[in-house]
């Protein structure tokens, strides 16, 4: 390996010199131990810190503890993880990966029409779909760079995009998209005829849920959500894993300065091209779990707007940090769900204490950023976190962290994010 | 919508009541808020029962979406006891009395299916499991509801379909859980080609731009063999992309082709911008073999007819209602005053054909539940299936246990030469009896001998 030679005289952004020795718990530092150990609580008690408000309260519309949501926390998770190896690792802005979700997706869907209801066999099969056309799309797209490479990137996507909307219809089923009818006899499901397959882990039915009630409280815990989640965590785990790794420390090398790296004589292009290939494995695995969880794939999901939706939640989460692209999937996917819906109804109940002229004036001034308006509130939270939080929600958190610190001691080494 | 009257926390209730203290675990299969011992998803506990709007707020349906959020609004006040009853007056089911649905009083969540299928069944999923919701209606394209209407099938609640005019929603795509009262692109085929035989003779040739998707794809294909049908030849069909804002470089070998008519199967922005680009060329004022150049839009609507402005005039399609349709052709069709009366008193304006089938589906199903006397979606489906009904402005009319498909009177209307304001855009020209759009389920434009409802789904 010629990487720690080459190494040295390349500026390494921030990064601690003792990582590249992986020992301790799972080979990870205590640091990433810990980040990973945060990580599985959170993760594993969701449907109880996403459900904070009793059933029935004015507050219950906050609550985003229910499988649909939850599910898609941990799936956008696993897509923004994925985004982030390429674009916070390499600095390569790529503005098509939708592209590689929306492959995944119709990979895993026929695997199910066809072979098995399992979404084992299917999700491997969405991942090697996504890489192979991952490992097509980077090596075009690869031979520019900066504004260009996003370019190639967009075109490739939607070039996606259309194929799947009207020219390929007959193997994507066009703008209707295709779903788990009850013609389709996968060969080896043993379905009663008429039945509908359903997806499953070995016969545990994705929608299958166990219902815990405390008081006014009620937590749901779904099978999906739950076999989702331990993905992620397996991704998360990985995810640090390159973070730390000689490799990860090659592409920061090519973000610092990828001119530099080539006049010592490197050749950068296989790091990067193995930076973007893994990162459309991880949106494959994305579009295959999508469908593990809702038997249903869209033309729209490799949309451009798709693609840009996981550049803000890395950007809104903290770019090149570990945690950050979870967070900001979690931030943008509460708000698509949660304050979408909430409609002039909810607001006029939530204000009936106030007198009416008042109330109706606060309420026409909410509206705006409620309902269809949340890409609104979207739009301003994105601003103030770029103009304030230039690191991302992580950045936040280590300010507030920091300043709890300060209190207790006086001089603390100011500790850089414990992803980088 | 008040909040202490969440389904869940009446599940929550029946729970506690059942016996266990503080931990009531109980394992669900197939759906996530079903009780158990109702015997399906969501069974309204209480007093109240949930119903959830699906509807565009964002992106290029979204001026369909508000107005059948209007529409819902209305329904649910009438349904409540609230305004003058719409609808409810004229309706030959007099199982509405204004005291909710079966006593319960209904509540409704919203939601935004963005115009995306993802983005439609997210919205829809959490109004099943997070709000309790026992039946989803709304949406104004195919794709999105078809695919709401797929989620709702699995979940086991009914699906009432919004503006989807696609032969697939009720054609191959049908399913058990899912109704539409809108027409579809068979219908307006049928409807057309008498129309257009008589005002344009049966010796013609058609050229068809087509928008490069499924709604397309159907229109075209139930166009043309409509036209064909009674003589028309068909001399070229080209298919369009959707994202296509300027259609020149399609409408200029138009003329050259020997066709004497274009038909534009396109919807929305797509069809002002194709219909204006085809006027600007001249199309309207050429002539092709010695007769005069026409240009036919097989599937109408106001929203669309503004947008185009005077480009629409003379121009011949095909409407699901119309707010005139009553005093125009006659006393059929009522009930459409009824309801244009209480939405102009409302919101100030007469509603468009979106709004209206919202407002008849809402309508359709809480009656359903009354006649019924369950809100099991089985129950709901077998009171709706086969049941004939009129005074909902589109004169008597049969929801088809085939296919759960609507059969009324298709109306085929023309953009008014001399409109006296905004919402008089369109004049009706004929009102094609149900008969004549009338097909068999099994007809091969809607997926043929294979295509199935399957078993209805209760969910729980």
């Amino acid at each position: 390996m010629t990487e720690q030679a080459t190494n040295t005289p390349i500026a390494k952004p921030k990064a601690p010199p003792s990582i590249v020795a992986s020992t301790g718990f799972l080979g990870l530092n205590r640091k990433d131990a810990t980040l990973l150990a945060l990580v599985v609580v959170l993760t594993m008690l969701a449907p109880f810190i996403l459900n904070p408000f009793p059933e029935g309260s004015g507050m219950a519309q906050f609550n985003a503890g229910y499988p649909d949501l939850m599910q898609r926390f941990v799936i956008f998770g696993i897509f923004a993880i994925g985004f982030n190896i390429l674009f916070g690792l390499t600095g390569y802005l790529s503005f098509g990966h939708a592209a590689f979700l929306g492959v995944g997706s119709y990979a895993a869907i026929w695997m199910m029409k066809l072979v098995t209801l399992n979404i084992i066999p299917a999700i491997i099969l969405s991942i090697i779909f996504a890489g192979l056309f991952a490992l097509l799309v980077g090596f075009i797209c690869l031979r520019r760079s900066g504004i260009y490479f996003s370019i190639l990137t967009l075109a490739f996507a939607q070039m996606s995009y259309a194929l799947a909307y009207s020219v390929l219809t007959p193997i994507t089923g066009g703008e209707t998209g295709l779903q788990i009818k009850a013609t389709d006899r996968p060969i080896l499901s043993g379905l009663e005829p008429g039945e509908i397959g359903r997806a499953n882990f070995f016969g545990i039915d994705m929608r299958t849920s166990y219902e815990l009630s405390l008081g006014d409280w009620l937590f749901t815990f779904n099978a999906g959500y739950y076999i989702a989640a331990v993905v992620m965590l397996l991704s998360f785990y990985l995810s640090i894993r390159i973070f730390r790794s000689p490799f990860g420390m090659m592409l920061r090398a090519v973000k610092s300065n990828q001119q530099r790296m080539s006049y010592t004589g490197l050749n950068s292009k296989p790091y990067t091209l193995a930076a973007f290939v893994i990162s459309g494995m991880y949106a494959g695995l994305a579009g295959g779990l999508m469908v593990a969880m809702d038997t249903q794939v869209g033309p729209e999901r490799m949309f451009w707007t798709a693609s840009g939706e996981v550049v803000l939640m890395a950007i809104l989460g903290g770019v090149g940090t570990l945690i950050g692209p979870v967070l900001g999937a979690g931030m943008i996917k509460y708000m698509e769900n949660i304050i979408s819906k909430i409609n002039e109804t909810i607001l006029h109940q939530w204000f009936a204490f106030l007198p009416d002229g008042l109330e109706d004036f606060v309420v026409s001034m909410i509206y705006p950023f409620i309902g269809k308006g949340w890409h609104l509130t979207l739009g301003i939270v994105f601003m103030l976190v770029v103009i304030f939080l230039p690191g991302g929600l992580v950045e936040g958190g280590q300010k507030i962290a920091g300043l709890f610190r300060r209190k207790a001691k006086t001089d603390d080494t100011p500790s850089k994010t414990p992803a980088e | 919508m008040t909040k202490s009257n969440f389904t869940r926390r009446g599940v929550l209730k029946a729970g506690a009541a059942a016996g266990a203290a503080l931990a009531t675990p109980t394992i669900f299969t197939g759906a996530v808020w079903a009780g158990a011992h109702t015997g399906f998803t969501n069974a309204p506990q209480g007093d109240t029962v949930t119903l959830g709007f699906n509807v565009p707020q964002s992106g290029p349906y979204a001026d369909e979406g508000a107005d059948q959020l209007r529409a819902y609004q209305l329904a649910v006040e009438h349904l409540n006891g609230e305004g003058d009853g719409g609808m409810i007056n004229t309706f030959t089911s007099k199982t509405l009395d204004g005291t909710g649905i079966m006593g319960k009083k209904v509540q409704f969540v919203t939601g935004d299916t963005q115009t995306k299928s993802d983005a439609a069944r997210a919205s829809a999923r959490s109004m099943i499991e997070k709000d309790g919701a026992i039946m989803i209606t709304g949406g104004s394209s195919s794709g999105v509801a078809v695919a709401v209407q797929a989620l709702c099938q699995e979940a086991g609640v009914i699906f009432m379909a919004g503006l989807t005019h696609s032969n697939d929603t009720t054609g191959k795509d049908r399913k058990a859980n899912g109704f539409r009262h809108f027409f579809n692109s068979y219908m307006s085929g049928a409807a057309l080609a008498p129309v257009l035989a008589k005002a344009y003779g049966t010796d013609r040739k058609a050229y068809h731009l087509t928008a490069d998707y499924n709604w397309g794809y159907t229109t075209e294909q139930a166009v043309r063999e409509s036209t064909e049908a009674m003589g028309w030849e068909t001399v070229n069909s080209v298919l369009t992309p959707l994202t296509q804002t300027d259609f020149s470089s399609y409408i200029a070998p138009v003329l050259n082709s020997g066709a004497d008519v274009l038909v534009l199967n396109h919807y929305g922005g797509n069809m002002v911008n194709s219909l204006t680009n085809a006027v600007q060329f001249g199309l309207r004022a050429a002539e092709a073999n010695g007769k005069n150049f026409e240009i036919v839009v097989p599937l109408y609507s106001e929203l669309m007819a503004r947008g185009a402005g005077a480009n629409i005039k003379g121009i011949l399609g095909s409407q699901n209602w119309d707010w005139k349709l009553e005093n125009q052709a006659g006393a059929k069709y009522y009930g459409t005053n009824a309801f244009v009366q209480s939405f102009g008193t409302k919101f100030g304006f007469p509603p468009s054909q979106a709004a209206h089938t919202v407002y008849v589906q809402t309508l359709l199903y809480a009656d359903a539940v009354n006649r019924a006397g369950s809100f099991n979606p089985c129950a709901v489906a077998e009171a709706l299936a086969g049941f004939e009904f009129d005074g909902m402005g589109n004169g008597p009319t049969l929801y088809r246990a085939d296919d759960h498909q609507c059969f009324k009177d298709v109306v085929v209307v023309r953009g008014k030469e001399n409109p006296e304001n905004e919402f008089d855009l369109v004049e009706i020209v004929e009102v094609t009896p149900v008969e004549q759009v009338t097909y068999a389920p099994d007809h091969p434009q809607m997926g043929g001998a294979e295509a199935s409802l399957g078993a209805c789904n209760p969910g729980a």
